[in-house]
């Protein structure tokens, strides 16, 4: 599917062109966007260095254990398949809270311990298993509390009351999780029903 | 207003002094724990760059050549039909696909027809309330070497989409059209 969309996107682009005449922008796009992709990677190097260095030190110091804890009842039905006292529900949680608090940063590296730990719950397989893609649902749909972002552009604009849209927002993204955890199910049902037959 | 700037101000640094001193006093090596995390990170970050440059190269291409506005148009007319203002037709088509376009486009949105703009409050809420699926994808697959997706891509389009609806629904009853 990915390879499909990867082929997709480039393919219409260029044969769009060719029609369109925009060959030398697509020329230029094609080095200015590998530019751009090494300079995100090592601007994440920075963050994935800090953050994970930090949430070793609090998976060591049991901060992850105690805040699985907290969110187990809720997770646990989530995630039936990570045990509650695996590491792997920390860094769920973790990730979970920062995007909670509007903290893109520091959510990407735990949630890639996640998936981390995740894939060694799922002997090493290069396949996404079941949690791995509930994880990525919960992701895409990204529970937030302040959208930062959005704020800063609407005060940036002069915006009468820039956190308006807060409260829209959190409404939103309540509709689009649930929706998403519910797609899941419905997928992971399609999944086990197709292997019965 | 201001309470919220210090909340998140102060959020972090709060968190960081609350994991040094659990490591300290649960007698963590914290020092050395943190360099041995590091290192991870600078492995995953690697990694991570082949995942990224594909990606982001495809999109740019798509973006660049024009396709992208073309299929923008070619759309737009049967997602008004289902309710969306054409206006926000772009938005709700980038938004899954390309983070920095989306953004790009949003600003764009509230420039033009003011923040507290029905338009403009409506990106707003479309662009913090759901996350750019193809990178989320790219980025958390990429970096543990998952291969085989499942119906990962499927299950994160079809939550942007109930996302965008959500929007749409959720502003036209709060902020009126």
């Amino acid at each position: 599917m990915v390879n499909l969309i990867w082929v997709f996107l480039a393919a219409t682009g260029i044969i769009y062109a060719m029609f369109n005449g925009t060959m030398q922008d697509v020329n230029e796009a094609i080095f200015n966007s590998a530019d751009d992709a090494v300079m995100l990677a090592i601007g994440l190097i920075s963050v994935l260095v800090f953050w994970i260095g930090m949430m070793k030190i609090a998976e060591e110091a049991g901060l992850l254990r105690g805040l699985s804890k907290l969110f187990r009842p809720l997770f646990k039905r989530i995630f039936p398949e990570v045990p509650p006292d695996h590491p792997a529900m920390g860094y769920i949680l973790s990730n979970f809270s920062a995007n909670l608090f509007g903290l893109g940063n520091a959510a990407t590296p735990m949630g890639i311990k996640a998936m981390n730990e995740m894939k060694k719950l799922n002997n090493n397989s290069t396949e996404a298993s079941r949690s791995m893609i509930t994880f990525l649902a919960l992701n895409t749909s990204s529970v937030t509390l302040i959208p930062t972002t959005v704020i800063a552009i609407r005060m940036q604009y002069d915006s009468v009351t820039p956190t308006a849209i807060v409260g829209t927002t959190i409404i939103a993204t309540l509709i689009s999780t649930i929706g998403a955890l519910c797609i899941d199910r419905l997928f992971y049902y399609r999944r086990i029903w197709r292997n019965e037959k | 207003m201001s309470i919220i700037t210090t909340i998140s101000t102060w959020i972090i640094p709060l968190i960081i002094l609350l994991v040094l001193l659990a490591g300290t006093i649960k007698k963590v090596p914290t020092y050395e724990t943190f360099v041995e995390g590091g290192k991870e990170g600078v492995q995953m970050a690697i990694s991570l760059l082949p995942f990224l440059l594909g990606m982001m190269v495809s999109i740019a291409i798509f973006r660049s050549s024009g396709a992208m506005e073309g299929f923008v148009e070619f759309l737009a007319p049967v997602l008004q039909t289902l309710g969306v203002p054409a206006d926000i037709v772009p938005l709700a088509v980038v938004r899954p696909v390309s983070g920095t376009a989306a953004l790009a486009v949003t600003t764009d949105l509230i420039k033009e027809f003011g923040p507290d703009s029905f338009i403009g409050n409506l990106a707003s809420t479309m662009q913090g309330s759901t996350d750019t699926t193809l990178y989320i994808l790219t980025v958390y697959f990429g970096a543990v070497g998952i291969r085989k997706m499942g119906d990962a891509l499927k299950v994160g389009l079809l939550a942007d989409l109930i996302g965008i609806i959500a929007s749409i629904i959720v502003c036209t009853y709060v902020f009126g059209s």
